[in-house]
């Protein structure tokens, strides 16, 4: 016998079975693994024990031997397999205490593959001749199970062989099995058998009652679930072998149809989507018969519910039926069987139809949307009858709210439906009545309702969506139409709806626009003011310019086309010339207007070639132009006009992101050859690519005037094209532009200027590949911000200051090493008496994304965790200063946390709210309202989120208490709040708040008569929550 | 509900819920005082859910902003509700419902009479002193089936 230094395999034999050692088994195991004995000679070793009279003994030994088999299954040869097969069918009639390890020796031989044929029926007809499963314990109930799901797996032919009475043995063996372990493997047997074709013979009903017993599972897992299953895995399961083939038909269908009436949600829900899961497999024949109970049922399942899941599920299985009877093959005699079935939903709802102010109305048209979207023909059907109704009801009546109804219900019939698209060679259904649709949606539109009008838009949006509905002079009518409201409705439901329909049909038909709807906007955003009677000119009204900025919207809505931009950009770049020149026309507001609508169109168009080459040669140059020309005009303070609207801080910043979103899109080549053009521009004065000749000859575009309308705050138009270049391009001459930037953040005393300096400053650095030139740079800057910051009476302090959060935040986003220098520069500024209350909200600046610089859409480099990393490796500082802090200067510490917490990711938030808590609770108790609002709104979405709960446990009480303090600060703000958090918090769980549901009532009392309405609106929904608490019906 | 009951009014009518009210600059200055007007005890009110239909109570037209008065330096307000038909078992209920909303919804100062509007109840009396009456009203509400149903008329939360 080998044995290598371990112990001989008597002795483990002897010590597991007489001993009771549970060890020797592993050592066994290990032995035979590591090749020191084989398994014939432990089975040698096991004879006296295998044989003993006593059944305790035996079963010890079979015990041990199942144990090292299932180590080692793999490893068997073919022989071994049957020997040991044929050993262990003949312990099945042993003693009961025998059994369960037999089993397990059964189970591990299964997984071998070295499986004799033969072997298997044998081993599957005494498991189901002498064992009686459910008389087992869950563990060998459960290994029977497995036997079954690998034998399948191993021997499927010979399987199958036995023919049903595999069927019959399985169905025996899990009749009345319990556990809901078991049952998802007994579900998946069922499972393979009806998909991997094993006969059923007889049995059909046999397998479907052993299983449909089930049915609808209701199941709750118990708490501190430790398996892990849910009732949604057993539903799946148990659904699969369910709709696993068409003999289950007529069981299944009157069973559905049974449950259906159940009183519990989920069980109506469950048999509405087993219901449509089986439709899709069943043919005509399996539903033939109970179409008519099924349709009443689901009929009144959506009639009556009060669930938008049931409806939702409802709808689905009609739509699974529907296209289920689609695909069944027409016979020649009989009848159509989805024309049988459609008339009988038609005749159903269609009355429902012509009472458009009654509740079934809704539900109605539903029914047969969802039928109409499940096939062509299905589609074609109900369109026939519906449609014709639907239009002569709309004509009869007169109230607005039903005409609005019928269109709505409409509208749910033209919308193209994903399976209702008609082949190549089928015309869309709609095609029969477009005549009378178009005169309806016409009239529509012609209405004074803005709800009719509304609809009547999407009805025509859905029309031009599918090809060879509308017909030229229908088009052309409607974009009559569209502009008529373009220019005179003012309604703030109206116009989007107006504008998203120009949208859509626009890029269908770009020569109607482009003829009759954009020439007629142009003239009226050129219109001149009417005069008065007294000759007088009129001051522009109010209505005027919404007219205007509504009509600048408008051509941004229609530019989805190449050829409808190249007209529509020029109309708005002639907005900004007209006001540059002084024509007096357009207020502030419409610059600012036609400013967004052109940042729009460049949004839209971002992938078109075409379109980039345009804005690379006239629009970009042509918005550079104007705004130099402007800004370098009013530095001659005695020039006519004095000043030009351009050069207004609020249109400037409306232009920045025009061009850098025009420049983020630009092809590279492009990309670099403006890059380049607009550094020369700014280093050297050269102005060459710029239209219009009246420009001074090389303007000194980084001079620092004094006055605030300075050519210093066109830097923001630098900031605009350099900084929002793809990474590959180049800015030729960066450094002499840092040091420039540099020179002008740091000096200039505009406000304007030295912000949008730095940031252009920080958007150059961050995308500065790393090396030594980057180094030196960084090293000069942060010297020379040092050394500003340390000099207490310098007055350029803040915009040291500015520079050093935007060049920090550069570093920082980038993870570049000198970042960390940076921000513990801006922590050590908490402290200072000027500054803090500055550093302290640099801090939001720091953690949120910034709109028009160092950001993903500018192709910053960006990594995207780097809040979470800030935080981590900051936060204990913020805790530690905070804590050595002296009282005055605690605030801006809370401050800092604040911003910093508030832009954390949920998930980050909620980790570390624990540890932060009490600091936060703190901040809720600063009188700084400022902070106090900051920490709420921080709060206020960590309360809204369940599990949240656990971690704020301990501080609830804290937490109440100071909110309920709050519930009468002087800040409205605060108050309003406040109340969201008290009502995110009555989503807690019950046993954790329900000790403060009296005292939360009684101080919620109060706000309910605070002298502002928008601070009641909250307690009333707050304090209703809280009554809700712990009372029934919740 | 159980689905195989019949509900007394199945197909009712229904009607158009009015928008969200404007926030206006007014509401937005601190300085100012917003007195309680109509239209705030309306919009407690209209959300209610009705205890048949998955539908609020403004929907079915049961209660309306000109049947809602309130004043508001005398601390009264008074809501008529219409029932959708003459002989809804639920009136008393929905009646219930709007008390207990305005209850826990409006300052203590405030003296609420709910009552349904003249004429359009069978056992119009009947139910108004039912509602008037605080001792019946408390005891309703400790009946726990009555008050789930109420709460679940008062949930904001949609099953």
């Amino acid at each position: 016998m080998a044995t290598d230094g371990a112990v001989p395999l008597p002795g483990l034999v002897e010590e597991f079975v007489a001993g009771q050692q549970d060890g020797g088994a592993a050592a066994a195991a290990a032995g035979v693994k590591a090749g020191n004995f084989t398994i014939l000679q432990l089975v040698e070793a096991l004879g006296p024990t295998l044989t003993s009279s006593q059944s305790q003994t035996r079963a010890r030994g079979i015990q041990l031997l199942s144990h090292v088999l299932s180590e080692c299954s793999g490893r068997l040869s073919e022989k071994e397999v049957e020997v040991l097969v044929a050993f262990y069918e003949n312990r099945l009639k042993d003693d009961y205490v025998v059994t369960p390890h037999v089993l397990h020796g059964i189970k591990a031989l299964t997984k071998s593959p070295a499986w004799p044929p033969g072997l298997a029926i044998s081993v599957l007809k005494s498991l189901f001749q002498d064992v009686h499963v459910q008389s087992l314990m869950l563990l060998e109930r459960s290994c029977i199970y497995t036997i079954l799901i690998n034998l399948m797996e191993l021997k499927e032919e010979e399987l199958k062989g036995l023919g049903a009475d595999f069927v019959f043995g399985f169905v025996q063996a899990m009749d009345g099995e319990r556990d809901p372990r078991n049952l998802l493997l007994a579900f998946q047997i069922a499972r393979n058998i009806l998909h991997r074709g094993y006969e059923l013979g007889s049995f059909t009903e046999e397998l479907f009652e052993v299983t449909s017993c089930y049915f609808p599972i209701d199941f709750s897992p118990p708490p501190n679930d430790p398996h892990g299953i849910t009732q949604q895995e057993l539903i799946l399961a148990l659904r699969a072998v369910l709709t696993g083939t068409v003999c289950f038909a007529e069981f299944l269908l009157p069973l559905v149809i049974e449950k259906l009436d159940s009183d519990i949600q989920s069980a109506k829900l469950d048999s509405l989507q087993t219901l449509a899961a089986c439709a899709s497999m069943y043919g005509y024949r399996e539903l033939k018969e109970f179409l008519p109970g099924l349709w009443s049922s689901l009929r009144r399942e959506v009639f009556q519910t009060a669930s938008e899941k049931v409806e939702s599920a409802g709808l689905s299985s009609l739509r699974a039926i529907t296209s289920c009877l689609s695909r069944s093959i027409l016979s020649s005699d009989g009848d159509d069987a989805l024309r049988v079935f459609l008339d009988l939903i038609i005749q159903d709802c269609r009355h429902h139809l012509c009472e458009p102010d009654l509740k079934l109305v809704w539900p109605s048209a539903k029914l047969l949307q969802a039928a109409a979207s499940a096939s062509y023909r299905a589609s074609h059907i109900i369109a026939g009858a519906v449609i014709p109704q639907l239009m002569e009801q709309y004509n009869n009546q007169t109230q607005c709210a039903q005409r609005r109804t019928l269109l709505d219900v409409l509208q749910g019939f033209v919308q193209p439906a994903q399976d209702g698209v008609p082949a190549v060679a089928e015309e869309s259904v709609l095609c029969g009545f477009r005549e009378p649709l178009c005169e309806v949606v016409f009239s529509a539109l012609s209405e004074t309702n803005a709800g009719l009008q509304v609809t009547a838009s999407r009805i025509l949006s859905s029309l031009g969506q599918q090809p060879g509905l509308l017909s030229t002079s229908h088009v052309e009518l409607a974009v009559d139409h569209l502009r008529r409201l373009i220019l005179e409705e003012e309604d703030t439901q109206v116009c989007p709806a107006v504008l998203e329909c120009s949208g859509s049909l626009a890029p269908l038909y770009p020569d109607v626009f482009a003829s009759a709807m954009i020439p007629q906007l142009k003239a009226e955003i050129f219109s001149e003011p009417m005069l008065r009677d007294n000759g007088q000119e009129a001051v522009h009204t109010s209505s005027q310019h919404v007219v205007r900025q509504r009509c600048m919207t408008a051509l941004a809505a229609v530019s989805c086309h190449p050829t409808l931009v190249q007209q529509t950009a020029p109309v708005l770049l002639q907005v900004l010339s007209s006001s540059h020149t002084g024509s007096g026309l357009f207020s502030t507001d419409d610059i600012i207007a036609a400013c967004r609508s052109l940042q729009q169109i460049a949004e839209q168009v971002q992938y078109a070639e075409e379109t980039g080459c345009f804005f690379h040669d006239v629009i970009i140059p042509h918005l550079l132009g104007l705004t130099v020309q402007a800004g370098l005009q009013c530095d001659n303070q005695d020039s006519i006009p004095p000043q030009s609207p351009l050069t207004e801080e609020a249109i400037l910043l409306a232009i920045v992101p025009v061009l850098s979103t025009a420049c983020a899109h630009l092809q590279s080549e492009l990309a670099a050859l403006t890059a380049s053009r607009v550094v020369s521009l700014f280093l050297d004065g050269d102005t060459v690519f710029l239209p219009g000749n009246n420009l001074p000859l090389q303007p000194q575009l980084f001079q620092k005037a004094s006055s605030s309308c300075s050519g210093s705050q066109l830097v923001c138009l630098l900031m605009a094209c350099v900084c929002s270049m793809p990474k590959s391009v180049e800015i030729p001459q960066v450094d002499r532009l840092l040091s420039e930037l540099e020179e002008l953040s740091c000096t200039s005393t505009h406000p304007f200027s030295f912000t949008l300096a730095a940031k252009c400053f920080a958007g150059l650095i961050n995308k500065r590949s790393a090396g030594q030139a980057l180094d030196l740079v960084l090293e000069r800057t942060i010297k020379r911000i040092t050394s500003e910051l340390d000099c207490m009476s310098s007055s350029l302090r803040t915009q040291a200051l500015t520079l050093l959060l935007w060049v920090a935040k550069a570093l920082l986003i980038r993870y570049h090493p000198l970042a960390t220098t940076l921000t513990d520069k801006i922590f050590s500024l908490l402290m200072d008496p000027e500054l803090a209350p500055l550093a302290a909200d640099g801090f939001s600046l720091l953690m949120s994304d910034s709109v028009d610089v160092l950001n993903r859409a500018c192709h910053a480099d960006f990594r995207i965790m780097y809040r979470q990393r800030f935080f981590t490796e900051n936060s204990a500082k913020l805790v530690e200063g905070f804590n050595s802090a002296e009282k005055e200067m605690k605030s801006g510490y809370l401050k800092a946390l604040s911003h910093i917490v508030n832009n954390l990711p949920r998930q980050v938030q909620l980790t570390e709210l624990p540890a932060l808590l009490p600091l936060l609770l703190e901040a809720l108790s600063c009188p700084d309202q400022a902070v106090q609002l900051s920490t709420l709104s921080c709060l206020h979405p960590v309360l809204l989120d369940p599990p949240a709960s656990p971690a704020l446990a301990p501080q609830l009480d804290g937490l109440i208490f100071r909110l309920l303090g709050l519930t009468t600060s002087p800040a409205m703000k605060v108050r309003i709040a406040t109340l969201r958090c008290l009502h995110a918090l009555a989503r807690f769980p019950d046993h954790m708040i329900l000790p403060f549901r009296a005292r939360v009532l009684r101080a919620l009392a109060t706000p309910l008569d605070d002298h502002k309405r928008l601070v009641r609106r909250e307690a009333v929904a707050a304090r209703g929550e809280w009554f809700l608490l712990g009372s029934p019906g919740r | 509900m159980s689905g195989s009951t019949r509900l007394e009014n199945a197909n009712p009518l229904i009607f158009e819920r009015s928008l969200e009210r404007v926030v206006t600059a007014e509401e937005e200055d601190e300085s100012l005082a917003d007195p309680i007007d109509d239209r705030e005890i309306f919009d407690l009110i209209r959300s209610i859910n009705d205890p048949e239909h998955p539908l609020s109570l403004e929907e079915l037209n049961v209660v309306e902003q000109v049947r809602v008065r309130v004043n508001d330096p005398e601390s009264a307000v008074s809501v008529e509700f219409t029932p959708t038909i003459p002989h809804c078992s639920m009136a008393t209920l929905i009646g219930l419902s709007i008390k207990v909303k305005l209850l826990r919804s409006l300052p203590h100062r405030f003296k609420i009479d709910v009552h349904i509007t003249p004429g359009t109840h069978a056992s119009e009396e009947a139910v108004n002193k039912q509602l008037a009456d605080k001792e019946r009203v408390a005891a309703a509400l400790e009946n726990s089936q009555l008050l789930e149903v109420v709460n679940q008329c008062l949930s904001s939360r949609t099953a």
